[in-house]
C-alpha cells in the first residue's frame, strides 16, 4: 500500500512510496547520463526516419529525403571499381593477344585478373594451376582437345563443351557396346590395342584384331595415328593423358558407354575481357600454342 | 502519477481496455505494411515454382541442413555482386516455403550456382567434396546416391505448397509423378517438362531409381537462373 516518500536512514536513497508488509522498496533511478543518452538516440531515430527509407506509404514506401537506395549504392560501387579497371580491361578487350604480349604492364594485369578468375571459376573442375581432375582435362599440359592457341582457348571459355549455348564445342562420341556396334570381345580388343599406342600394352598378345577394328571405327575420328582430331573433339589417344583412366577396365568402359563430359558457357557469367584475360592465363599455364599464321 | 496509475490498476475494466489499446498499435505497426504487400515484392519475369525434382530436392537441401553453411543470399555489396552475379532480389524467393536467405558463409554462397558446374561435378563433389576440391572441408554426402526418392507423398507435398501460395496449376499438379521421372531420364521427351517449367535441367540419373542425389543436383542447377537479368523488362527493379 502507498505509504509516504521518505529518506532511507541507513542507504541515504529514497523510497519508492510504497509498503508490502513491512517492506519498502529503495527508488535507486537510472543514473542521469545513461537515460540522457537514451533519450538523445530516440531523438536521432527520428532524423533517421526522415532523412533514409523507413516506413511503408501507400503503394510503395518512404524513401526518405536523402533518396538513398542499397542498390543504387551498390550500382554505383561497381561502377566506380569498373571504371577505375577500365583503364585497363578495355583495352585488354579492345587489343589484339598479340598487341596485349607485347605491352608487359597490360599483359601483367591480364595474368592478375585471369589467375583472379580462374580461381573462382575453374579450378574447382580444372584444379588449381589448370592441374586437371578426373573427368576434367589439364590446362597445364599440351595435349588438348579443341585446340590450345588464344583464340581456341577463348572460344571454349565462351562457349562451354556440349553447354547450352548455340555456338558449344560439340562432339559425341557414338555407345558402341550400348548401342551395339561392337561385341563385347572386340571392344576389349580395341582397348587392348588402344593401350599399346601409349605404351601401356594390357598383357601383350596379339592386337593385330583390334587394330583392325580401330581402322574401321575409331581411326575416322581419332586418327589413323591415334592423334586425334580437333576439329571434331576427338582426343589424341596416343598420349597416357586419360580423362577417365587409362587402365583396361576404364578404356573399356569409355568405348562401350562413353561418359561426355560438359563444361558450362562463361559468356554470359564473365565480360568479355575476363574471358580474354583468362584465355591469356591458362595459355600461360604451360601448354599454350602459338597461334596459328 | 503514481497515485494516477493506481486507478488503472484498481479498476479492471479500465485496465483491460487500455491493455487492448497498447496492443492494438504495436500489433497494427507489425500487420499493415502487410497489406500493401502486392505492392513493395516487385514483379520479375521468369520465377516459377519448382519442378516436382528440384521441389523434393529442395526438401533434401534442408533434411540435410546444407542452409547450415550456405546462404542463397547474394548480398548487395560489391565484393559479393563481382563474385556470385546480380544481387539476389526478393521476388527470386517468392515461392520459397521457408526461404533460405542468410548470411552464414562456412561455404559458399548458392544463390547463383545453377548452371556454374555440370551435373557430373556436382555428382563427383557430392560424394567426395575434396575429390574436386582438396581444400574443401563439407562432408561427404554419397549416400544420398544410394538413397531412393520418396515420391508417395510428392502430389500432397506440392498441394502443401499451393495452399500456402505457391501457383501450382492442376495440370502442374496432375503431371508431377511425370515430370519427376521425365527430369531425371535423359532419354526422355522433356518438351512438356520445360513448357510447365522453362530452364529445368535434367539430371543423368540412370540408376533403376530416381535418387535423393537426383533431386538435389536439380534443384541446385535451376537456383538462381530463373530471372534473366539481361532482360530489358527486368532492368528497372524497384527499390
Amino acid at each position: 500500500m502507498p505509504t509516504k516518500i521518505e529518506k532511507d536512514a541507513i542507504s541515504g536513497h529514497m523510497t519508492t512510496g510504497h509498503e508490502w508488509d513491512g517492506l519498502k522498496e529503495l527508488n535507486q533511478p537510472l543514473p542521469k547520463w545513461w537515460l540522457y543518452i537514451f533519450y538523445a538516440t530516440i531523438v536521432w531515430s527520428l532524423g533517421y526516419f526522415v532523412l533514409y527509407p523507413s516506413v511503408p506509404w501507400f503503394n510503395s514506401y518512404f524513401h526518405g529525403t536523402l533518396g538513398y537506395s542499397t542498390r543504387a549504392a551498390v550500382d554505383a560501387d561497381v561502377a566506380a571499381v569498373t571504371k577505375q579497371r577500365a583503364v585497363h580491361m578495355d583495352r585488354i578487350k579492345a587489343l589484339s593477344y598479340r598487341d596485349i604480349r607485347q605491352d608487359q604492364q597490360l599483359m601483367a594485369v591480364a595474368l592478375t585478373a585471369g589467375r583472379i578468375a580462374f580461381a573462382e571459376n575453374c579450378q574447382p573442375c580444372h584444379g588449381a594451376g589448370g592441374g586437371g581432375n578426373p573427368g576434367y582435362p589439364v590446362l597445364a599440359a599440351d595435349n588438348w582437345i579443341w585446340g590450345g592457341t588464344l583464340d581456341d582457348i577463348q572460344r571454349t571459355i565462351s562457349f562451354g563443351v556440349r553447354s547450352t549455348h548455340e555456338n558449344t564445342r560439340l562432339s559425341v562420341m557414338p555407345k558402341f557396346g550400348a548401342d551395339g556396334i561392337l561385341k563385347p570381345e572386340e571392344i576389349r580388343a580395341v582397348a587392348a590395342y588402344v593401350m599399346t599406342l601409349y605404351g601401356a600394352p594390357a598383357g601383350g598378345g596379339d592386337t593385330s584384331a583390334g587394330q583392325a577394328l580401330y581402322a574401321a571405327n575409331c581411326a575416322v575420328c581419332h586418327g589413323d595415328k591415334a592423334q586425334g582430331n580437333r576439329e571434331l573433339g576427338a582426343p589424341k589417344l596416343a598420349a597416357r593423358a586419360h580423362l577417365y583412366g587409362d587402365d583396361l577396365p576404364a578404356v573399356t568402359a569409355q568405348i562401350a558407354n562413353p561418359r561426355q563430359g560438359t563444361m558450362p558457357a562463361w559468356n554470359a557469367r564473365l565480360d568479355a575481357a575476363t574471358i580474354k584475360a583468362l584465355a591469356l592465363y591458362v595459355h600461360g599455364l604451360g601448354g599454350g600454342e602459338p597461334d596459328r599464321p | 502519477m503514481l497515485i494516477r496509475h493506481e486507478t488503472i490498476e484498481k479498476n479492471s475494466i479500465l485496465l483491460l481496455v487500455l491493455t487492448l489499446l497498447t496492443i492494438s498499435v504495436g500489433g497494427l505497426v507489425e500487420v499493415v505494411p502487410l497489406f500493401t504487400i502486392e505492392t513493395t515484392v516487385e514483379h520479375v519475369r521468369g520465377v516459377r515454382p519448382y519442378s516436382p525434382l528440384e521441389s523434393r530436392g529442395r526438401d533434401i537441401y534442408i533434411r540435410e541442413g546444407c542452409y547450415t553453411c550456405h546462404s542463397q543470399q547474394v548480398r548487395a555489396l560489391r565484393d559479393e555482386v563481382e563474385r556470385y552475379g546480380h544481387y539476389s532480389i526478393a521476388a527470386e524467393s517468392m515461392y520459397d516455403h521457408p526461404f533460405q536467405w542468410g548470411s552464414k558463409r562456412i561455404g559458399p554462397d548458392l544463390a547463383r550456382v545453377g548452371g556454374k558446374y555440370s551435373n557430373d561435378w556436382h555428382i563427383a563433389h557430392m560424394a567426395d567434396p575434396r575429390s574436386v576440391v582438396p581444400e574443401s572441408l563439407m562432408p561427404r554426402y554419397a549416400f544420398l546416391a544410394a538413397n531412393r526418392l520418396d515420391t508417395g507423398d510428392l502430389t500432397a507435398r506440392l498441394k502443401a505448397q499451393k495452399a500456402v501460395g505457391v501457383p501450382y496449376t492442376d495440370e502442374q499438379l496432375a503431371a508431377a509423378a511425370a515430370d519427376l521421372r521425365t527430369q531425371a531420364d535423359p532419354a526422355a521427351d522433356n518438351t512438356a517438362l520445360l513448357k510447365r517449367y522453362p530452364k529445368a535441367v535434367t539430371v543423368p540419373g540412370g540408376g533403376p531409381f530416381v535418387t535423393e542425389l537426383d533431386a538435389l543436383v536439380a534443384y541446385l542447377q535451376v537456383l538462381g537462373t530463373m530471372v534473366d537479368f539481361a532482360d530489358p523488362a527486368n532492368e528497372n527493379l524497384r527499390q
